[in-house]
């Protein structure tokens, strides 16, 4: 077995006891991507000269005896919406094709500090507004699974990366699904925290009130493992909560006796792949065998929260993207007068998809409009919480798919965006709510391709996510299986 | 047909706080640009608001001295626009809840009767950059040291009438931010602006006229030059049966006229909600009460309390507080010397004669309490005259000195040496023999001649009570 195909756990383990170095693992990693990535097209930018440097300083600091935190020398991958000082942070636009952050994001801050290597950058939906990666405006990154089909998005880079064996962790924001989706088309595992969990500061922002970064990675335990290092209050984001982190990975092997579980009515709805509703049912099933009580739940409002969603969304958005207008960094075209220069810079800069959803959100808010979008999204924001608050009265985790069918060909719903949209379905009423939202490998589809079940618990209980995935992991009779099912022959030629 | 004339002030001050609104980059003046910015005022990608709780504390303050009601949960908006001032395409203000609504302050009218005029609300936003023209003059260059520092905008009820209920609102009101320490509001520097509505609707209408807004007013007076301009401007117009534009004009200083700035006044779509980066500004009923009783003495209770602890006339109190810097002035010399009326003649007389011919501000002045007090215990001691002491205070106003160094220096202590005198006096008498005929005629007058006589030979440093008593005895009758 490769270092590769190791979990980061695994590595950690093997590193602590000194039976590897930072510096094999980063070679067996960085091997890894000269192998596949041509295929699977997931970096937009590597960044392996300073990983390297990192691998080597934890190696050096290791012979010496110095106390490391248990991920130094594991190396990351990070979606391309973190600022990386000094190096380039493009959003997977045009407008940012050349932008170098001058500062880090807070997240990145944390990866360095304890020595693990970033390996790069990776590619997404421009802006993160996507679900499939192809919204990027460099290239289209492709599923491990079958390269003839998306990776899911918009945080595809980093969940095919995991899944490719190209890095054991990385990091994506999900702003309505975006880190679950893709893990869940990959066949991965994806956490998107409790709202303010992780600081913000340094993530460029889509909607500021959905925007959250989490972690991608092969199981529960590594997802576990990352969080602990990315969470915590941070005084530059005025969003972060003040709680203490607790020791997440703790929670792996807890049992699940009395633990009360919730299947959602709406997220094994009968238009989902029927497979899927078989293995989400399945699973459920497996819970209830280690002591946990089912019971059907029902969030009565979900309905609503896609439209909610694609209102408050492209609301927040088309403000926070009126930052890019060639004044003082970014892309920036030619005009006569300023009127020009910000109609031509935005003109070209930006996508079809962000131009979409900037004219959504400027039409929501506009005054005569206010009242009939936002303002009602919001309400039914409000509502979805209340839904959430309620069913958490009854259950400790509210389970169901992650989306209603496995990854979807290439192109095939790039023309439509509403199609496009319902492709995160059951993955934006947790985003409303706030609350945090795990997806877990749940076998094969037929076809060969992965799904996911995706389990949601209380704010800040992110621990009770972890400690059912660990308990299925253990106990599934189909263990999903990973990146070393990527078979680059006879998935057609590139 | 007679008309009434229905002006609002929007008023802009900033905040005197230490660091900007929502990042730690300093609040001062700096000359070269983009010096006080990081990326958080930038706007750069990312980044993220913090806000600045002192603000708050001045904002409430404000609001509170303007009697205002304060809303215990208020929280920030985003403006959104575009232009290359705002960092971020938007300005974060506060729209849908300001900190204050509902407040107060009472002007006199132009009869000198008080009047209440309303303000709707007192909000809490960021200032913008500034936009520069390029020397070459083909292009434009933007200055974001201003952007994101603190502003609270003041926005009265249409409640002013005259120009000159106008200027002394804004009088006032800058009196009240002084005192509060909420603001320096030095209109000339920036730290005050103001922008005027003003429309005509025939008087005992109901209904408002269509106003225009003026803007680029540098002072007080010019606030008022440019709404009595913009009054005969919209009279004539109204008088003709035309219609006012609703329009935004520009006050030119130069030819003391308004200028048509923008076109058609449209009511822009600033597209407001909530910003989600940052938690609304919720206040408990305590910390309000604390900070309504911290609030500084006002103006008009501090004239009263001088009048009645210090025995000052009432004109004396008004001139002394008319500005916090003058009050607190006035307090300090009484800590080292204790004669309020004396204290109260020589700042409103020779101190204020300086201020005003250096034109420098009473904060900013090297002549201090401690100058002030040395200076008239000297007086009372006899150790110089009032008029060399005036010679005394414009050499300590410039240099800083101690005025009692000054007087050793330049020899300036006064002769009350009696065999000196009389040595002098008799040279006068000798050589001025017809005014001592003229006084000893009756003509008491003369007397004041002869003392001058030998003031003037003793380069002013005699005692002048003291030669006037010895030159009595000299001359005058048995
Ligand atoms: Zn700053």
């Amino acid at each position: 077995m490769e270092l590769y195909q190791k979990t980061a756990a695994e590595l950690s383990r093997l590193l602590q006891d000194k039976e590897i170095t930072a510096v094999e693992v980063f070679n067996s990693f960085t091997e890894r991507i000269d192998e596949v990535d041509p295929h699977l097209k997931v970096f937009i930018t590597c960044t392996l000269d300073s990983a390297l440097e990192t691998a080597a300083a934890v190696d050096r600091r290791r012979m010496e005896n110095e106390e490391l935190h248990p991920l130094a020398g594991v190396p990351v991958a990070i979606k391309d919406n973190f600022c990386t000082e000094g190096i380039k942070t493009t959003c997977a636009s045009k407008m940012l094709e050349s932008y170098i952050p001058p500062y880090d994001a807070a997240v990145v801050e944390k990866l360095k500090r304890i020595g693990m290597p970033i390996l790069g950058k990776t590619n997404m939906d421009e802006f993160a507004m996507g679900s499939s990666t192809e919204n990027s405006a460099f290239f289209v990154t492709r599923n491990p699974w079958d390269l003839e089909r998306v990776p899911g998005g918009s945080s595809g880079g980093s969940a095919a990366a995991v899944a490719a064996g190209m890095v054991p962790l990385a990091l994506g924001s999900d702003t309505g699904g975006s880190i679950r989706q893709p893990a869940a088309l990959c066949g991965i595992t994806g956490l998107r925290p409790t709202y303010g969990r992780v600081s913000r500061y340094g993530l460029i922002a889509f909607a500021s009130s959905l925007d959250q970064i989490g972690p991608l990675a092969l199981n529960a335990l590594d997802c576990s493992l990352l969080l602990e290092v990315i969470a915590g209050y941070d005084q530059r984001d005025s969003t972060s909560l003040p709680h203490e982190v607790p020791q997440y990975s703790a929670a792996a092997g807890r049992e699940l006796e009395g633990v009360r579980i919730g299947l959602i009515e709406e997220n094994i709805s009968a238009n989902f792949d029927p497979e899927i509703k078989f293995a989400v049912l399945k699973m459920a099933a497996l819970l209830e065998e280690n002591g946990a009580r089912i019971t059907e739940v029902s969030l009565p409002h979900t309905d609503y929260g896609l439209s909610a969603y694609y209102l408050i969304a492209p609301s927040e958005a088309a403000s926070n993207l009126g930052r890019y207008d060639g004044v003082r960094y970014g892309y920036s075209a030619d005009g006569d007068n300023i009127i020009s220069l910000f109609s031509r810079t935005r003109g070209q800069g930006f996508g079809a998809e962000v131009k979409r959803r900037i004219m959504i959100g400027t039409y929501s808010l506009s005054a005569g409009y206010y009242d009939a979008y936002y303002l009602q999204a919001m309400k039914v924001r409000t509502l979805i919480r209340r839904d959430y608050e309620k069913a958490f009265q009854n259950f400790d985790i509210l389970v169901g798919a992650t989306t209603p069918t496995p990854a979807f060909k290439l192109g095939e719903k790039a023309d439509d965006p509403l199609k496009m949209y319902l492709s995160d379905v059951c993955n934006i009423t947790d985003a409303l709510a706030g609350v945090p939202s795990l997806s877990i490998p749940a076998g094969l589809h037929s076809s060969g391709l992965p799904m996911g079940m995706q389990l949601t618990a209380a704010p800040l209980n992110e621990g009770l996510l972890f400690q059912a995935a660990a308990v299925l992991e253990k106990c599934s009779d189909s263990p999903p299986q990973q990146r070393t099912a990527l078979n680059l022959t006879g998935r057609g030629e590139l | 047909m007679d008309y009434e004339v229905v002006i609002g002030l929007e008023v802009h001050v900033e905040l005197k706080t230490e660091s900007k609104l929502f990042c730690s980059c300093p609040n001062c003046f700096v000359p070269e640009p983009n010096v006080n910015t990081c990326p958080v005022c930038l706007g750069f990608p990312g980044t993220l608001p913090r806000l600045n709780r002192e603000a708050v504390k001045l904002a409430l303050t404000a609001s509170l001295a303007l009697n205002c009601r304060i809303a215990l949960r208020s929280w920030f908006d985003r403006k959104n626009y575009f232009y290359p001032d705002i960092p971020k395409g938007y300005q974060i203000s506060q729209f849908y809840e300001p900190i204050g609504s509902r407040g107060s302050l009472t002007i006199e009218d132009d009869l000198g009767r008080p009047k209440v005029i309303r303000i709707g609300r007192v909000h809490m936003e960021e200032d913008a950059g500034k936009l520069i023209h390029s020397p070459t003059g083909d292009a434009s260059l933007v200055d974001y040291n201003r952007a994101g520092v603190p502003l609270v905008e003041i926005v009265t009820e249409p409640d002013l009438r005259t120009p000159g209920d106008a200027r002394r609102y804004l009088e006032k009101l800058k009196i009240i931010l002084q005192y509060a320490g909420v603001s320096d509001c030095k209109m000339e520097e920036g730290s005050l602006r103001c922008d005027a509505n003003i429309s005509l609707r025939p008087s005992g209408s109901e209904t408002l006229g269509s106003k225009t807004e003026l803007k680029n007013m540098n002072s007080f007076k010019a606030v008022e030059k440019s709404l009595e301009h913009e009054i005969k401007r919209q009279r004539a117009i109204l008088k003709s049966g035309k219609e006012v534009i609703s329009q935004t004009l520009r006050w030119e200083e130069e030819s003391q006229k308004t200028i048509v700035m923008r076109g058609k006044l449209q009511a822009h779509d600033y597209r407001c909600f909530a910003d989600c980066d940052l938690a609304p500004i919720e206040l408990t009923a305590e910390e309000v009460e604390e900070a309504r009783a911290a609030l500084p003495e006002m103006a008009e209770a501090r004239a009263e309390r001088f009048v009645h602890d210090y025995k000052l006339p009432d004109y004396d109190a008004l001139m002394l507080t008319s500005s916090r810097g003058l009050a607190d002035y006035f307090e300090s010399c009484l800590e080292f010397y204790n004669n309020p009326k004396n204290v109260s003649n020589w700042i409103m007389g020779e101190l204020s004669a300086r201020l005003n011919s250096a034109g420098i501000e009473i904060e900013s002045c090297s002549f201090g309490p401690e100058h002030m007090a040395e200076l008239l215990r000297m007086i009372d001691e006899n150790l110089i005259s009032g008029k060399i002491a005036k010679d005394v205070l414009e050499k300590a106003f410039y240099s800083g000195k101690m005025p009692r160094r000054i007087v050793e220096e330049d020899g300036l202590l006064q002769i009350s040496d009696q065999s000196e005198l009389e040595g002098i006096i008799e040279k006068v008498i000798k050589e001025n023999p017809d005014s001592v005929g003229n006084y000893r005629r009756g003509k008491t007058k003369a007397i004041g001649f002869l003392v001058g006589q030998v003031m003037k030979e003793t380069r002013g440093k005699a005692n002048p009570k003291l030669v006037n008593e010895l030159l009595v005895k000299k001359i005058g009758f048995k």
